[in-house]
């Protein structure tokens, strides 16, 4: 047969049922990605003929004798399309994973058809960018700001990795091509609990193309975590890499390995395994009860699991104050018990891995992780090895949110290379990711708050019940969250909580953007309004009275001193702007007819800037010969635009172009250590440690500078890219070349995350709900943030965005839902929505003025918060239009709708 | 995505030349669902674009619309109607009753939506509603035909005996030139159906349709000679639909799905009795 792909012929022959996506990417043409293979993403969209189509559904054989079209073909002659280059002005993207799709989707449409995006985007799904900067760039709307020496600081620069990401030259996991590659593939519980007795794997190795079959038997019976956290301790060690009891449906039984995908699934359905079933327990208040079937029994002390008879991996209670009293002293308590389903990322980008070895014995790991050097320890762990011998990178990450905190494919491929001799891949289908990656936690959660007449609280009461699934990996961190920062967020001399992080034959649940406190603000914040209503007091002013302010310790439940501190405040501003903006009349009007209720509705966040538990980073900054820099720094990119800050920050330090700052990719061989990027700990703490290293290149350059000229010191300065010694103007090619000691061109700082300050927001909705059907419908949504200094607006907006358009889905109707045997009864995204372009509203943003006294450059994080106030913020809206209090997420219409029946 | 199991793609000029029918052979249409969905026990693709029926031929009689016609053509369709084809609206109505996107309606068939027999099926919404009538092609023995709603029996069930085909949709020119009335509900923006009910009444006879889709687990389809009470409506309804026939999926509950029947059919009701 043959084929045209972006204007290049080729004789080949598909496979019969080969779609034509794997088609043009086993051609060596990589930038048309899948995010999920069966149509509903659209991130694989191609042209044919000129006509777009997801190329996931295409039959390969079918585009015989016709012209393909991918992104890596749009641009003419090294000439953007128009609508790359309006990609590239707009930064429609952060991760970049389905920017292929979107762009290949939207340079096919009439200028008609760009009028109705809703509609004509309905097949792409973005999980990161919120949506907002996507219809900038379709409209034509630019917002990258000009790159100038002096000036990094605070302007909207592109992220270098945007002309690779619209050229459909970014190369994520999965886009090498590499010889002698196998593929692995595992077979999957379908049981909840169950004793695996006999795996007979005859038949699956007589299948032409197996190579291997690993089960328990034949991985290293060493107990871990998969959470990814450089103090393991404070998850229990209760895996193993394969296991003879499964805990949940969708746990690895056993893993094969072949020449190609179908031959390794082939293998995985002749795998004959024998099971004794066991009691499964799929409610984590049943698990505790005493009788309940117990998962890790015989798992205690060393697995760190403190009570496995009633699958309680942890429990935590501690008060400040007196509770007892403080509600004694109260004129009105209010208590309610808040519910939060399970929740996937659905970052687009699954998880995968490639392994290979090469002959001086090291394993080199190609990998989607937010966290690459702990991936390498714990490699080194589970295998008996030194951690260099391990080398994890990572080119292009598509999406993370918290889902690649956790070394989920990594293990295998590793085994199977290191077994094998033979490079290894392994890629999650989109179904896995719902089945066996990890989740958010479901919690339930009781609050009670107390508080006198004029709205003061006198005491806050929390008992939360986590459900962290099979496994306990984040459990730990994730419960001591919740009784964290919702709490801390007002004042209030006593304070008390209990958590229990419980086991239950379920998919594991991990960590997730807003890693534990989600869940607590929106019991809490719900409870705040129902308190203040019981009180005739107004919402805002409830806050006012009670939300911590700028002098104020930061603490919760514990009574002992922590390192959190306020290093910049402005809760107030964010608070103001939000009463303001919701009382403007912006935004759209309610719509006709009596059935519709309109109300509106604030929650507000303390969010602490890094993790309480250990976290370091380290940052590595040169001046190169051509008068360029190097800097060097742990952090993982996977669309958090932390880079591109943290070159920001560089370059405003030597008053230089950020496009003069060259940085690696993530790269355990090629950057120092780093405890990992999630929490926040990107601004926090590893652009911190940009900072101290800029600073002392800075100050090592300047020393430079007056000993070759001759200038004090004092007269010395780093100017648009430059060195000024008096009068005299230096380059910085002639400081090297001149530089008596090149070693001190070269800087290292460390960092260590504390004291750890804190960042405010406020979240506002104004919306109409119909009391027939449910539906609910945003009429205006607005954030204020306090983040201090913001080094990239543009960026910043970004991450905004898309977090309030995570949180908008997760409020209204994403839910993944089980049936009787604990099966994931909706693992794709047709039947797990995510938000869509036509399900998001555009937010007004506001950004705090501010400066942190700890921050890099007076910054403080913003990627994790924004997510957090958005439930509890329509909640209140919710009760405010119509007087009714929901207690458990989602708001769908299906589950709304009856107790709306009581309205007239 | 790829289906692995697949060993071959035949492409025959004529049905007839599909004689014998062996379990995991699949009648190829768009593929949009075929490839969207793991299908291990296929192994013999038998491609239906090579049988190049054509896809819209409108008669004095009404409407023939080959199985094979895409959706997007359908969708065109709308304006290039008869101007006396009053319920030409509800093509376009329908064809936007996907989820899926403008892309897939470039490949999907109307047949193979049909075919699927799920419940949130806009193609079964449309046709059902116009009183459409399937042509059937068994693999031995004679065209039979069968209306389009008792064609489809259950979710993901319908009449068809394995190998048998769905050559074509007719839909009657009356139908076409009914007046009519469209309710449509969704949990997320443009999303999947979780009520769809499509009201026609005739400009002659005053006949009354309701046809119930989406929400039970295979199209109901109610008539009435006239317009009826909202009482009688009701009560037709509850006669027709059982609790247990409301479905109970990632897209909405029974309840509200019963809940939102009501509340659209006696809107549909108001709005054709006028
Ligand atoms: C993103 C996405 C969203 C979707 N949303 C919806 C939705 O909202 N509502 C809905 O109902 N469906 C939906 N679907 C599923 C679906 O029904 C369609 O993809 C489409 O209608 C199938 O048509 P096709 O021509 O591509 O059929 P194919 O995928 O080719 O075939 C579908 C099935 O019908 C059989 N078949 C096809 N034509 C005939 C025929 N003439 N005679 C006998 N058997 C035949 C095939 O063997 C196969 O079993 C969605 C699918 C995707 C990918
Ligand atoms: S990969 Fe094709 S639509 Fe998602
Ligand atoms: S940028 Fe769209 S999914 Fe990441």
């Amino acid at each position: 047969m043959n084929y045209r792909i972006n204007g290049k012929s080729f004789a080949a022959e598909p496979r019969p049922g080969q779609c034509l996506r794997t088609f043009i990417r086993d051609l060596g043409w990589f930038g048309v990605k899948k995010g999920c293979d069966a149509g509903d993403c659209g991130a694989c969209t191609v042209w044919l003929d000129g006509k777009p189509v997801h190329s996931c559904l295409f039959p390969a054989f079918r585009a015989d004798g016709r012209e393909v079209t991918t992104l890596q073909g749009l641009a003419v002659d090294g000439k953007l399309h128009p609508m790359q280059q309006a990609f590239l002005n707009a930064q429609a993207f952060q991760c970049g994973f389905c920017t292929a799709g979107m762009i290949m989707t939207a340079a096919s449409l009439s200028e008609d058809a760009k009028k109705n995006l809703p509609f004509h985007l309905k097949g792409n799904l973005c999980r990161c960018t919120g949506y907002h900067a996507i219809e900038d760039a379709i409209h034509g709307i630019a917002s990258v700001e000009e790159d100038r020496a002096g000036h990094a600081c605070g302007t909207s620069l592109a992220n270098p990795r945007g002309e690779p990401i619209v050229t459909g030259n970014a190369h994520y996991t999965m886009d090498v091509a590499i010889e002698g590659m196998l593929h692995l593939k595992v077979l999957r519980s379908p049981h909840a609990h169950a004793r695996i007795t006999a795996i007979r794997r005859d038949k699956a190795l007589a299948v032409p193309g197996v190579r291997a079959v690993f089960t328990w038997e034949d991985v290293p019976r060493r107990l871990f975590t998969t959470a990814a956290h450089d103090d393991y301790h404070v998850d229990p060690d209760d895996t193993y890499m394969l296991d003879n009891v499964a805990r949940f449906v969708g746990q690895r039984i056993a893993a094969v390995v072949a020449d190609t995908e179908a031959a390794a699934e082939e293998g995985c359905r002749l795998l004959e395994v024998d099971y004794e079933l066991l009691r499964a327990v799929f409610d984590a208040e049943e698990a505790m009860l005493p009788g309940a079937p117990q998962l890790h029994v015989g798992k205690d002390v060393d697995s760190r699991i403190q009570d496995p008879v009633r699958n309680i991996f942890l429990k935590i209670e501690a008060e400040t104050g007196d509770v007892a009293r403080g509600f004694s002293e109260a004129h009105a308590v209010y208590e309610g018990t808040f519910w939060m389903p399970r929740i996937q990322h659905a970052h687009m980008e699954t998880h995968g891995t490639i392994a290979w070895r090469t002959p001086d014995s090291r394993v080199h790991v190609r990998t989607s992780t937010q966290t690459p050097h702990i991936i390498k320890n714990k490699l080194a762990y589970l295998f008996g090895m030194f951690p260099h011998q391990f080398h994890v990178f990572s080119e292009f990450v598509g999406g993370g949110f918290g889902g690649k905190q956790e070394m989920l494919t990594e293990d295998l491929c590793v085994l199977a290379t290191m077994k094998t001799g033979r490079p290894v891949k392994w890629e999650f289908t989109r179904s896995e990711q719902f089945t066996a990656a990890t989740t958010r936690h479901p919690m339930k959660i009781t609050v009670k708050l107390g508080a006198r007449k004029d709205g003061t609280l006198t005491a806050m009461q929390m008992h939360t019940v986590s459900d962290t699934g099979a496994y306990g990996n984040h459990a730990g961190e994730i419960i001591a969250s919740s009784l964290g920062s919702s709490l801390a967020t007002y004042r209030c001399a006593s304070k008390k909580g209990t958590g229990y992080a419980v086991y239950t034959n379920t998919v594991p649940s991990g960590a997730f953007r807003g890693y534990g406190a989600t869940q607590p603000a929106f019991a809490v914040e719900c409870a705040i309004d129902e308190l203040a209503r019981k009180l005739g007091i107004d919402p805002f002013a409830m806050r006012r009275t009670n939300m911590i302010r700028a002098q104020d310790p930061v603490h919760s439940i514990w009574p002992f001193p922590n390192d959190g501190v306020i290093g910049s405040y402005g809760l107030d501003q964010c608070l103001d702007f939000v009463e303001q903006a919701l009382a403007s009349g912006r935004g759209e009007t309610k719509p006709e007819g009596d059935e519709w209720r309109e109300g509106r509705g604030v929650a507000i966040h303390a969010q602490d800037c890094a993790p309480p538990t250990e976290h370091r980073s380290e940052a590595h900054m040169s001046l190169l010969p051509d008068g360029t820099y190097h800097l060097s720094v742990g952090s993982a990119e996977f669309g958090n635009g932390i880079r591109n800050a943290q070159r920001q920050v560089a370059a405003s330090v030597l008053s230089a172009r950020a496009g003069s700052i060259a940085m690696d990719f993530v790269d355990t061989d090629k950057n120092p250590y780093d405890t990992g990027t999630f929490a926040s700990t990107g601004t926090s703490v590893a652009t911190l440690g940009v900072q101290k290293a800029a600073d002392a290149l800075r100050e090592n350059l300047l020393e430079v500078a007056s000993q070759v000229s001759s200038v004090p010191v004092a007269q010395c300065s780093l100017a648009a890219g430059r060195v000024r010694c008096g009068d005299r103007w230096l380059s910085l090619q002639q400081l090297y070349e001149a530089s008596p000691l090149r070693e001190k061109l070269h800087v290292s700082r460390k960092v260590y995350g504390s004291p750890r300050s804190t960042a405010f927001l406020a979240h506002g909705f104004r919306i109409a709900v119909h009391r027939v059907t449910g539906e609910i419908r945003i009429l205006q949504s607005v954030q204020g943030f306090d983040a201090g200094t913001i080094l990239n607006p543009m960026q910043s907006r970004g991450q905004l965005e898309g977090a309030i358009a995570q949180g908008i889905g997760v409020t209204l109707f994403e839910r993944m839902k089980f049936d009787a045997s604990g099966t994931v009864v909706n693992p794709t995204f047709r039947h797990y929505r995510i938000p869509a372009f036509a399900d998001i509203p555009r937010s007004e943003l506001f950004f705090a003025d501010t400066y942190d006294r700890y921050g890099p450059l007076g910054a403080k994080p913003l990627g994790e918060a924004p997510i957090i106030p958005v439930s509890p913020a329509m909640g209140n809206a919710i009760a405010d239009a119509t007087g009714i209090r929901f207690h458990s997420l989602p708001f769908s219409a299906d589950r709304i709708f009856s107790q709306l029946a009581e309205l007239q | 995505m790829d289906l692995h199991t697949v060993e071959q793609v035949r492409r025959p000029a004529r049905a007839e030349e599909i004689a014998s029918w062996e379990a995991g052979f699949a009648w190829l249409a768009g593929g949009t669902w075929l490839f969207s969905e793991p299908q291990v026990d296929v192994h013999t693709l038998i491609d239906l674009e090579s049988l190049q029926w054509p896809s819209l031929h409108a008669t004095a009689d009404g409407l023939e619309i080959a199985s094979t016609c895409k959706v997007v053509e359908l969708d065109r369709l709308t304006h290039k109607a008869p101007s006396d084809w009053k319920a030409a609206p509800l093509f376009r109505e329908c064809c936007r009753s996907f989820l899926s996107s403008f892309k897939i309606w470039n490949e999907a068939t109307v047949g193979g939506n049909i075919v699927m027999s799920l419940p949130a099926g806009p193609m079964i919404s449309l046709t059902a509603a116009l009183e459409g009538i399937c042509t059937l092609w068994p693999r031995d023995g004679q065209p039979r035909q069968i209306a389009v709603v008792d064609f489809v029996t259950g979710e993901h069930q319908n009449v068809l005996a394995p190998g048998e085909l769905l050559r074509s949709i007719h839909l009657p020119v009356h139908a076409l030139r009914k007046k009519f009335a469209f309710r449509r509900f969704t949990l997320t923006h443009l999303g999947r159906s979780e009520v769809l009910l499509i009201g026609t009444r005739c400009p002659e006879h005053g006949e009354f349709l309701l046809t119930i889709t989406a929400g039970t687990l295979r199209p109901i389809q109610l008539t009435f000679a006239a317009v009826p009470a909202a009482t009688e409506l009701k009560r037709a309804i509850d006669d027709a639909v059982p609790f247990s026939l409301y479905l109970d999926d990632p897209h909405g509950s029974p309840a509200h799905r019963q809940h939102l029947t009501y509340y659209f059919a006696e809107q549909i009701r108001a709005e054709l009795g006028n």
